[in-house]
């Protein structure tokens, strides 16, 4: 029983106000108990609001870490043209590391140059880990994404190898966080674990957040493959028989421009978006990423390999 | 939906035999937070397994161990959302030596769903969860009563299940419980109120999850401020400005409040509260904020802020505490351990087991090794005092962890009391 009677102050406090909370709270956890931690941010809208999430929990000073991105060469040029932009506006330090470095060390060997480059990512992320010595990579991935996401904690630790083992995870209760690693180990951190996709754009709506202006409905060359509808780049090309047709589109996600699809969409502002997601039938990943409709489990895979 | 929506986390206790997946199932479905290829992969799923309708429950399948073997080994968190509220999902499954997951869930759980099967009735499985969400104070409880197409939608037997429970819960601390009858494979009670249950009057469970008042699941009273991180940007345009960042645990604060910095107990005001959005008058639990001190003291993480006019935490290097074992190691009494507690971590002991609590039989048993799932009542004594509450007054001041150095695991979970 309680036993002091309540205050009976009512204070608002929406859903937007919690999460935004709960991730600063985390990153300041981050910040006080990790000894050299990261920032993981690509230019894409999900780690775009880490970014405000992060002046959120520690101006006036600068962040106390890098921003570090890796970069695989596939990117769409407008999402890598952000990255620069924001980080130059905020004054943070960005690391870049491609996977070119990678391949000339001989670590990355490519097959197909057509093929996404997503598998490999693990690869140089792991090598940049290693290179700075970071113990704590914060990094923008949700738990509505994907079924394996759905499993994972915010603090989730990685072996030596950058392995995620998902049947022996760390309990994690309230919001107190385990924070512990061994040398030469690491934790991946999800300050945005709870967040859904809906919830990102009335964030990016209310905070007025700078994004790629291809996240907005736009004409672009496209082919039709199968089910999926894919951007002509200097990376895909139509084959013998394939038309190149003009469609009204815009991004659900950037990732890697040989696998990730545009949906067909006339959404030209946030508001706009916002009644789109809220009413679309396929989920973000379902719709956009190739990669992951090849098996049911091809996430929880790859993030066994040490992929975000 | 609104910015006004409020968020509520919820957490699902029962076994796949009470049709606990359906039910999570149905409530996304109903509430139409399945997406097309979401519901186009369990159907074939399902009629890959021979089955004659869609079989909701597989929407909560993760991973790829769990669908070869048709359980689920750990907490999910699923998400959806009505115009009227954002909901969190803690999903856990209800084997016994699963206990630990419901643990974790519930630990940040606004309200738990116990999960019973009308033709069964209540079992030693419900009364463990009914348990468990006790000693974490999970301040609202719903007995779903499910399959009531399976007893002809009977009020009789719904009444009945329920005069039992009422007869168990008095025993725990539960504070706020609602029975509901519904049927998650019809699909009556739970979004919609169907046609088979017009003799009850009370909320559909999902009114009730969009209806249940949440604004003082957090302690409102008294003003608690763990020390998280010193914001200190040494530049020139903020040269001698030195934050305090933190999450307010409990009550709200205001610009020119006298606090009392423990364990120090020495006294100040406080000249700002900073935001990034600007500075604030007030701010409340559970609100991430910065404060400015009208004194320059030696202030460091760990230290906890609290209103020198409210009620005084405790300042104490031993306490007694309700702990969750959750490590496959057993506790090892003459091993130091570290305890993490709001924002201060420090080396403890286990002075003292007292007892072992059966979560079935709720009797207490004398114990001299705690295993994983076990749950005690301990004392514990630290290296150097921690700033608590009792853990029914607040959930984040009276709550720590205990991590093993050794692994760096997490091995315990403690509620002081």
């Amino acid at each position: 029983m309680k036993l002091v009677e309540k205050n009976m102050t009512k204070h608002t406090f929406s859903h937007l106000d919690a999460l935004e909370s709960e991730s600063i709270h985390i990153m300041r956890e981050v910040a006080a108990e990790c000894k050299n931690p990261a920032l993981l941010f690509s230019g894409g809208k999900d780690s775009i609001v880490m970014l405000r999430l992060a002046e959120k929990a520690f101006r006036p000073a600068k962040f106390p870490f890098p921003l570090v991105h890796i970069d695989t060469d596939h990117n769409f040029p407008e999402v890598i043209a952000t990255r620069d932009k924001l980080a130059a506006d905020l004054g943070e330090r960005l690391i870049v590391r491609s996977l070119e470095d990678s391949i000339k060390r001989g670590s990355i060997v490519i097959k197909d140059e057509s093929k996404p480059r997503n598998p490999y990512q693990s690869v140089t992320l792991l090598e940049t880990i290693e290179e700075f010595g970071f113990d704590a990579c914060l990094g923008g991935a949700r738990r509505d994404e994907e079924k394996a996401r759905a499993k994972e904690r915010i603090f989730s630790f990685r072996d030596e190898f950058g392995q995620w083992d998902p049947k022996n995870q760390r309990p994690e209760l309230w919001d107190t966080y385990n924070t512990r690693v061994n040398a030469g180990e690491n934790i991946r951190v999800f300050p945005i674990s709870n967040w859904t996709e809906t919830d990102i754009w009335e964030y990016i709506g209310r905070e007025n957040l700078h994004i790629p202006n291809i996240y907005f409905a736009h004409e672009r060359e496209v082919i039709r493959r199968g089910d999926n509808v894919i951007p002509v780049s200097h990376l895909v090309q139509p084959k013998p028989g394939e038309k190149v047709e003009v469609a009204t589109v815009r991004f659900r996600t950037v990732g890697d421009m040989t696998c990730t699809a545009p949906v067909e969409s006339t959404a030209s502002t946030v508001e706009e978006i916002i009644a789109e997601t809220a009413t679309t039938r396929i989920t973000e990943r379902g719709a956009t990423r190739m990669d992951d409709q090849t098996s049911e489990a091809s996430m929880e895979l790859r993030k066994k390999e040490g992929y975000f | 939906m609104s910015n006004e929506t409020q968020l509520l986390r919820f957490i699902t206790a029962g076994s796949v035999d009470d049709g606990k997946s359906t039910l999570i199932g149905r409530l996304l479905h109903d509430s139409k937070s399945i997406f097309e290829d979401q519901y186009s992969a369990i159907s074939k799923t399902s009629e890959k397994r021979g089955m004659a309708a869609v079989d909701l429950s597989l929407l909560t399948d993760g991973l790829q161990a769990e669908r070869e073997q048709g359980i689920t080994i750990d907490v999910a968190y699923r998400y959806f959302a009505t115009p009227k509220r954002k909901f969190i999902i803690g999903d856990t499954p209800g084997h016994e030596q699963y206990t630990r997951n419901m643990v974790t869930a519930a630990s940040t759980a606004n309200l738990a769903i116990i999960l019973v099967d009308a033709r069964k009735g209540v079992l030693t499985q419900s009364k463990r969860h009914s348990y468990l969400a006790s000693l974490l104070n999970v301040p609202h409880v719903v007995l779903a009563v499910n399959k009531m197409d399976m007893v002809e939608y009977s009020q009789a037997r719904f009444d009945e299940i329920v005069a039992e429970y009422k007869a168990f819960a008095a025993q725990l601390d539960l504070h706020d419980v609602h029975c509901i009858p519904l049927s998650a494979l019809n699909g009556d009670m739970v979004v919609d109120r169907g046609e088979n249950l017009d003799w009850y009057k009370g909320p559909a469970l999902l009114d009730l999850l969009e209806k249940v008042e949440i604004d003082h699941d957090v302690n409102t009273n008294d003003f608690r401020f763990p020390v998280q991180w010193v914001c200190r940007p040494q530049t020139n345009e903020h040269h001698d400005f030195r934050g305090f960042a933190g999450r307010i645990e409990g009550g709200e604060i205001s610009v020119g409040d006298e606090i009392t910095i423990l364990p120090s107990g020495r006294t100040t005001t406080v000249k700002e509260i900073v935001t990034y959005d600007g500075n604030l008058a007030t701010a409340f639990a559970p609100q991430s904020v910065t404060l400015t001190l009208s004194d320059e003291i030696d202030i460091s993480r760990g230290d906890m802020f609290v209103k020198s006019s409210a009620h005084a935490p405790k300042v104490e290097k031993e306490f007694e505490a309700t702990l969750c074992w959750l490590s496959e190691a057993p506790l090892d009494k003459s091993r130091k351990y570290l305890v993490k507690h709001t924002t201060r971590s420090a080396k403890c002991l286990f002075s003292r087991l007292d007892y072992r609590v059966d979560v079935n039989t709720l009797e207490q048993h004398a114990v001299e090794k705690l295993n994983m799932n076990d749950i005690a009542r301990v004392a514990i004594k630290v290296q150097s005092p921690l700033v608590f509450d009792s853990y029914d007054i607040d959930r984040a001041t009276g709550s720590f962890i205990v991590i093993d150095e050794a692994s760096n695991n997490t091995v315990a979970a403690g509620m002081i009391a």
